[in-house]
C-alpha cells in the first residue's frame, strides 16, 4: 500500500515538473520577443509538436537579454551532392546559416532548407518556402528517443528473460509488473483474435509494438517534451509494418475473402454486379485498416499534447488568481487522463493489429461466423 | 491532408523503420523468445504437476480399492479355509466314528464267537463230566442192582423197553 502511494507521488511530481518547466519557458519567451502572447503560445505548441534537430531541455533569457538554450546538439545528416554530416549546433537554433563544404543550410520551422550565404528564404503566395529541401536523414530528437526507448526495452526485457532463466521461470523485480502485461497480451489479445494455432508467430511483434508505443507515449508526458508517437512518420512506419505482416502472412482463405467475399453462396452471374462494388471495397479495406491505425495513434497523441499545452498556456493568458489555478487544475486532470490514453492507444494499436493478423491467418472460412471486417473499424 | 504530408519526414520514417526493425529482431531473439518459453514452460510445469497429482490421487484410490479387494479376498479365503477345515474335521470324526463302530462290531462279534465257542467247550466239558458222573453213578447203581438176579433181569428189561420208546 505504501509503495503504491510512493509511486503515485513520483508520478504526480513528474507531471508537475513537466508543467513548471514548460511554464518557465513560456514566460521568458514572451518577455523576450514581446510578441502577442496568444501567437507566441500557438507557435510554441506547434514547435513542440514537431521533431527538432537538437535536444533542448529548456531555454531561458539571461539578464543581458541573451537567449540561452540548455540541451545538446544532435548530428545532422543530409544527402545533397554526397553525404553531409555536421552538428546541429551550427544552426544556432535556426538563428544562423550553417555552411558545410560550400553549401549553406538554414533551419526554418524545424525543416532544413538550402539557401545562399545570407540565408534568404523565398516564399510562394501561400507563404510556403520555395527553397530546395535536401534529403534529411538527421538523428533528430525523435530518433534519439527511439534509440533510448529501444535500449530501455532491450535492457528491461533481456534482463527479464535472464531472470527467468536464473530463477527457474519465476519473475522477480520489474518482471512482476511486466509479466502480467505480457500474459495479458498473449491471453487476451493474441489468443482470442488470432487463434490458438497461429498466435505464437505474431507474439513478438505484438509485444514489441505494444511496449514501444506505450513507452514512447509515456515519454511524451515527461518534461522532456517529446512527441514521437504523435508524429505521422512514426505512426506511418508502425502501421506499414502491421500492413506488411498482415498481408505477407495472409492465407489462401484470407485472399479468397478479399477477391471472392461471398464465397460459393450464389452463381457467378449473380456475383458480377455485386463484385463490381464489393471487391474494390474489400481491396480498399486492406489499406484503410492500417491507415486508420496510423491516423488514430497520430491524432490521439497529437491532440493530447495540444490540449495539455493549451491548458498550460491558458495560465499565462489569464494571469489571474481564479483563471490560472483553474487551468492548472484542468491541465493536471488532463495529464492524468493522458497517462491513461498513453496505455489505451498502445492497447488499441496492438489489439487491432492482432485482429488484422487474425483475419490474415484464418484457415477455414466459416460462413456467418466471421465478423464483418468493416464493423471493426472503431 | 496537405499538412500531414508536409509533416511527414522521410528521414524519421527511415530511422523508425530501421531502428524498430532492429529492435524487433533483437527483442524477438533475446527477450520474447526466452520469456515466452519460460512462461510456457512454467505453465506446462504447473499443468503437468496438476496432472501428476491427479494421477497420484487416482492411483491412491486404486491402491485403496486394491487393498480392500485383497482384504475381501483374504477374508473369503479364510472363510473357505475354515469351512474346509470344519468339513474335514467332521469327515474325520464321522469316519473315525464309523471305523470305531465297525471295529467295535468286529470285536463284539469276535467276543461273541469266543463266548460261543467257550460255551460250547464248557457245555461239552459239562456233558463229559455229566456222562462220567452218570457212568459212575450208573456203575454204583448197577453194582447194587446186580447183586441179585431178579433185579438184574428187570433192569435189562427196562432198558430194552426204554430203547424201544426212544
Amino acid at each position: 500500500m505504501r509503495k503504491t502511494f510512493f509511486t503515485r507521488l513520483i508520478l504526480v511530481g513528474t507531471l508537475l515538473l513537466a508543467q513548471f518547466t514548460f511554464a518557465k519557458e513560456q514566460e521568458h519567451k514572451t518577455e523576450e520577443h514581446g510578441k502577442d502572447l496568444k501567437t507566441e503560445i500557438k507557435e510554441y505548441i506547434s514547435h513542440h509538436l514537431k521533431d527538432s534537430h537538437d535536444f533542448s531541455l529548456f531555454s531561458y533569457t539571461k539578464e543581458n537579454g541573451e537567449h540561452k538554450y540548455v540541451g545538446f546538439p544532435l548530428p545532422v545528416i543530409l544527402i545533397d551532392d554526397g553525404l553531409k554530416v555536421f552538428s546541429s549546433s551550427k544552426f544556432h537554433h535556426g538563428e544562423t546559416v550553417a555552411e558545410v563544404d560550400g553549401n549553406y543550410y538554414k533551419l526554418y520551422h524545424s525543416k532544413i532548407y538550402k539557401t545562399d550565404a545570407e540565408g534568404t528564404i523565398t516564399y510562394d503566395e501561400e507563404h510556403h518556402p520555395t527553397n530546395v529541401k535536401p534529403l534529411d536523414f538527421s538523428i533528430t530528437k525523435n530518433v534519439v528517443m527511439i534509440i533510448v526507448t529501444g535500449l530501455l526495452m532491450l535492457w528491461l526485457f533481456t534482463s527479464l528473460a535472464r531472470s527467468y532463466a536464473k530463477n527457474g521461470g519465476i519473475p522477480t523485480g520489474a518482471g512482476r509488473f511486466f509479466e502480467p502485461i505480457i500474459l495479458y497480451i498473449r491471453d487476451d489479445i493474441a489468443r482470442p483474435n488470432i487463434g490458438e494455432a497461429k498466435y505464437k508467430k505474431y507474439m513478438p511483434y505484438l509485444l514489441s509494438i505494444f511496449f514501444f508505443i506505450w513507452f514512447l507515449n509515456i515519454f511524451g508526458l515527461t518534461p522532456l517534451g517529446i512527441n514521437v508517437t504523435g508524429n505521422i512518420a512514426i505512426t506511418f512506419a508502425l502501421a506499414l509494418m502491421t500492413f506488411l505482416f498482415t498481408n505477407f502472412t495472409g492465407t489462401k482463405d484470407y485472399w479468397g475473402h478479399q477477391f471472392n467475399p461471398l464465397g460459393n453462396t450464389m452463381p457467378w452471374y449473380a456475383k458480377i454486379p455485386l463484385y463490381i462494388i464489393l471487391v474494390p471495397i474489400e481491396i480498399l479495406g486492406l489499406f484503410i485498416k492500417p491507415f486508420s491505425l496510423l491516423i488514430r495513434l497520430y491524432a490521439n497523441m497529437q491532440a493530447g499534447h495540444i490540449v495539455l499545452m493549451s491548458l498550460i498556456g491558458l495560465m499565462f493568458i489569464f494571469k489571474s488568481w481564479i483563471g490560472s489555478p483553474l487551468s492548472f487544475g484542468l491541465a493536471f486532470a488532463i495529464s492524468l487522463i493522458e497517462v491513461l490514453v498513453a496505455l489505451l492507444q498502445a492497447y488499441i494499436f496492438t489489439m487491432l493489429s492482432a485482429l488484422y493478423f487474425g483475419f490474415a491467418s484464418e484457415d477455414h472460412h466459416a460462413e456467418g461466423h466471421e465478423e464483418d471486417p468493416e464493423l471493426v473499424h472503431l | 491532408m496537405e499538412k500531414l504530408l508536409e509533416e511527414f519526414s522521410l528521414g524519421l520514417f527511415f530511422w523508425q523503420t530501421l531502428l524498430f526493425g532492429l529492435l524487433l529482431f533483437l527483442l524477438w531473439k533475446f527477450a520474447w523468445k526466452p520469456i515466452l518459453k519460460a512462461v510456457n514452460d512454467r505453465e506446462e510445469g504447473i499443468k503437468n504437476a496438476l496432472d501428476a497429482a491427479d494421477a497420484a490421487k487416482k492411483e491412491m484410490q486404486n491402491v485403496t480399492a486394491d487393498s480392500e479387494k485383497l482384504l475381501k479376498e483374504a477374508r473369503a479365503e479364510r472363510d473357505a479355509l475354515l469351512k474346509e477345515a470344519r468339513e474335514l474335521k467332521e469327515g474325520i470324526v464321522s469316519e473315525a466314528k464309523e471305523q470305531a463302530k465297525v471295529e467295535g462290531d468286529k470285536m463284539i462279534k469276535q467276543a461273541q464267537a469266543t463266548i460261543e465257542s467257550e460255551k460250547k467247550a464248557a457245555v461239552a466239558d459239562i456233558k463229559a463230566q455229566v456222562a462220567n458222573l452218570s457212568l459212575e453213578i450208573a456203575e454204583k447203581v448197577i453194582k447194587e442192582e446186580l447183586s441179585d438176579k431178579k433185579k438184574q433181569q428187570k433192569l435189562v428189561d427196562d432198558m430194552l423197553g426204554d430203547i424201544k420208546l426212544n
